[in-house]
């Protein structure tokens, strides 16, 4: 190193600050997917990453697709055309749609990944970079973010540095109704109505458990007692709302009979559908 | 690329002499995922978009899937509604297989129209065994996964192919409104690293949003919703009653009008063999009484009950859900 002049090392700090990154189950899916059907020869899957940045930073990731790529020692190289036609074609169903980054299966970061960022970042200014690590080398699954930040020693580039910024699972409701299903390997079949209420009512009913056995150990000494924890306990409990008894009957059988009545009406519909089908179709032609 | 490739195997299967009915469709959770999502961000938009996957004994296995982008012109995006498709298919079938069938979006269950029936046969026409899943967006808002695989049954499409759905026709093959789609149970499968994936990043909290959501006390304005649908079903339907009221009327003035016109003619085929004349005809193609009054389809009103019938079903599945609640909520209180 020169002694003369003293260069700094400089860690610009990335343009847009992107905070956080928020992850659908459906890209992880989706890369997993890919995964499973990668041809044989290839080691790992590379892909885009579509979403949409947030006003307040954080990166919400909503789908992926995967681009055929060839990496050999030195090189690597992407099917760019595949990964146009890929992109005009989501955007026609869904415009508000854009590249956000890319993703990679396999745990840490290596040489050739910094190439594609290169790439990425030319259609993106500040692209995230997503690693899945599906061979479960810490004996867990682990989804990491990162995003580059360059390194420059004066006026030259030197590297680009992979900066992990969180993220973040998030699910909608929709998806969380179908989250049991999906986490078995075979389902047989898809559970009506009656049978999700079970099981709520019973998740319910172990939440109570657990509520009544923390109590319990509190009261006997046997964990010690938090305040905040109580204080929620207790304004649970004051959230019932209350009602006197008779007041609380009325309101429970009118709605009680609400419901009764439509049934009935639902029941009336059918036999009215099946006569009307029965006359309609018996009817004999002279 | 595609066409090719379905040509080979309509030969190959050419040679099959029996085909095994269709009894469970498998779907990946992936593809589920897909619909979920795809149908939730454009709800209340109705979308639609096309499955790919294998055919493979009685199972259908479906292993993806692409949403259709919204037309808003017919004509001008048809071509490139065609152009997209087919860059889809090459797309994805770079990397997995063949097949197509169809997916689509609705609300409260009136997915059965005349056009799902007609786009149901254009992809009979290749494909031998093709499904429709319908996937019910608000009903998710109670908790409950909707979702169902549709097929024609056989018999309803020789009707629709021979085109007549005249009173005596289905009789002959005792089809009913219950006949015409008929539901197949699905099973969901995934790969494995999936659910080792699902199980690492699902959260702790035994308890989730939908739980929250099934138990909510408050199901009236679906309810209100489903009433309404219902109503309107029924007013389509009085509206077809009074169709066939008024087509069975009109053949019975039509038949005493043919009697009335008999009888003169016997009449003066009496007299005409009193006079030693030749007797008339006794039937006159071109007289307009006899022309034949066309019935009308039974189509719509098939369709129009099975509607009924559906909407009858889902209020009754959250009525049951209703009752529970309340009665937890009874016993709450008690204690």
């Amino acid at each position: 190193m020169a002694a003369g002049d003293r260069t700094v090392l400089q860690f610009n700090s990335p343009s847009s600050a992107i905070l956080s990154a928020k992850v659908h189950p459906l890209v992880i899916f989706n890369i997993c997917d890919c995964y499973v059907r990668r041809p044989d020869q290839a080691e790992r899957v590379i892909g885009t990453l579509l979403g949409s940045v947030l006003p307040d930073g954080t990166v919400d990731i909503r789908n992926s697709y995967a681009v055929p790529h060839t990496e050999s020692a030195e090189q690597v190289a992407l099917d760019i055309e595949y990964h146009h036609n890929m992109l005009v074609s989501h955007q026609k169903v869904n415009p508000k749609e854009v590249i956000v980054g890319w993703y990679s299966t396999g745990l840490g970061v290596t040489g050739g990944s910094a190439l594609i960022q290169d790439f990425y970042s030319r259609e993106v200014p500040n692209p995230i970079h997503l690693t899945v690590d599906t061979g479960f080398r810490n004996g867990e699954g682990t989804v990491k973010a990162f995003v580059s930040v360059n390194l420059a020693l004066g006026d030259r580039q030197l590297a680009a540095q992979f900066q992990e910024i969180p993220l973040d699972l998030c699910m909608v409701e929709a998806e969380r109704v179908g989250f049991d299903i999906l986490k078995k390997t075979a389902v047989d079949k898809l559970p009506n109505d009656l049978e999700g209420m079970e099981v709520t009512m019973g998740r319910l009913l172990a939440l109570i458990d657990d509520v009544y056995k923390y109590v319990d150990d509190v009261v006997e000494g046997r964990v010690p007692a938090d305040n905040n924890i109580g204080r929620f306990i207790a304004e649970t409990v004051a959230s019932l709302p209350k009602l006197s008894p008779p007041a609380f009957d009325k309101l429970m059988n009118d709605s009680l009979q609400d419901q009764l009545l439509l049934l009935y009406l639902s029941s009336i519909a059918r036999t009215q559908l099946g006569l009307a089908e029965k006359l309609n179709t018996a009817a004999q032609i002279l | 690329m595609a066409n090719s490739m379905a040509k080979s195997f309509l030969q190959a299967a050419a040679t099959e002499e029996v085909v095994s009915p269709l009894r469970v469709v498998q779907i990946e959770g992936l593809v589920i995922l897909k619909i979920i999502k795809h149908c939730k961000e454009f709800s209340p938009a109705l979308v639609t978009g096309q499955l790919l996957g294998l055919d493979v004994g009685s199972v259908l296995e479906v292993t993806n899937c692409f949403p259709f982008p919204i037309r808003e012109e017919d004509e001008e995006i048809e071509a490139d509604g065609a152009n997209y498709q087919l860059e889809m298919m090459r797309c994805l079938g770079v990397v997995f297989p063949w097949h197509i069938f169809r997916y689509q979006s609705t609300i409260l269950g009136s997915y059965q129209t005349v056009e799902l029936i007609e786009t149901f046969m254009n992809y009979q026409e290749n494909i031998r065994r093709c499904v429709c899943i319908i996937y019910d967006p608000s009903r998710s808002n109670q908790g409950v996964l909707a979702l169902k695989a549709l097929k024609l049954s056989d018999s309803f499409m020789e009707l629709y192919r021979a085109n007549s759905f005249t009173g005596e026709k289905l009789r002959e093959k005792n089809l009913s409104w219950m006949d015409i789609f008929e539901e197949i149970p699905i099973k969901v499968s995934n790969s494995a690293l999936i659910s080792a994936f699902m199980t690492e990043l699902e959260s702790d909290t035994p308890v989730t949003q939908c739980d929250y959501d099934r138990l909510q006390l408050s199901s009236n304005p679906y309810m209100e919703r489903n009433m309404e649908f219902l109503i309107e079903c029924m007013d389509d339907l009085s509206v077809e009653q009074q169709k066939f009221q008024f087509y069975y009327r009109s053949l019975s003035r039509q038949q005493a009008q043919q009697q009335a016109w008999l009888q003169k003619r016997r009449a003066d085929n009496m007299q005409r063999k009193a006079a030693g004349e030749d007797p008339l005809p006794e039937e006159d193609p071109s007289n307009p009484i006899f022309k034949p009054i066309p019935e009308p389809s039974r189509l719509e009103s098939f369709l129009i009950t099975n509607q009924i019938a559906n909407y009858c079903n889902q209020i009754n599945g959250v009525s049951g859900q209703s009752f529970n609640r309340l009665y937890l909520m009874k016993s709450l209180h008690d204690n």
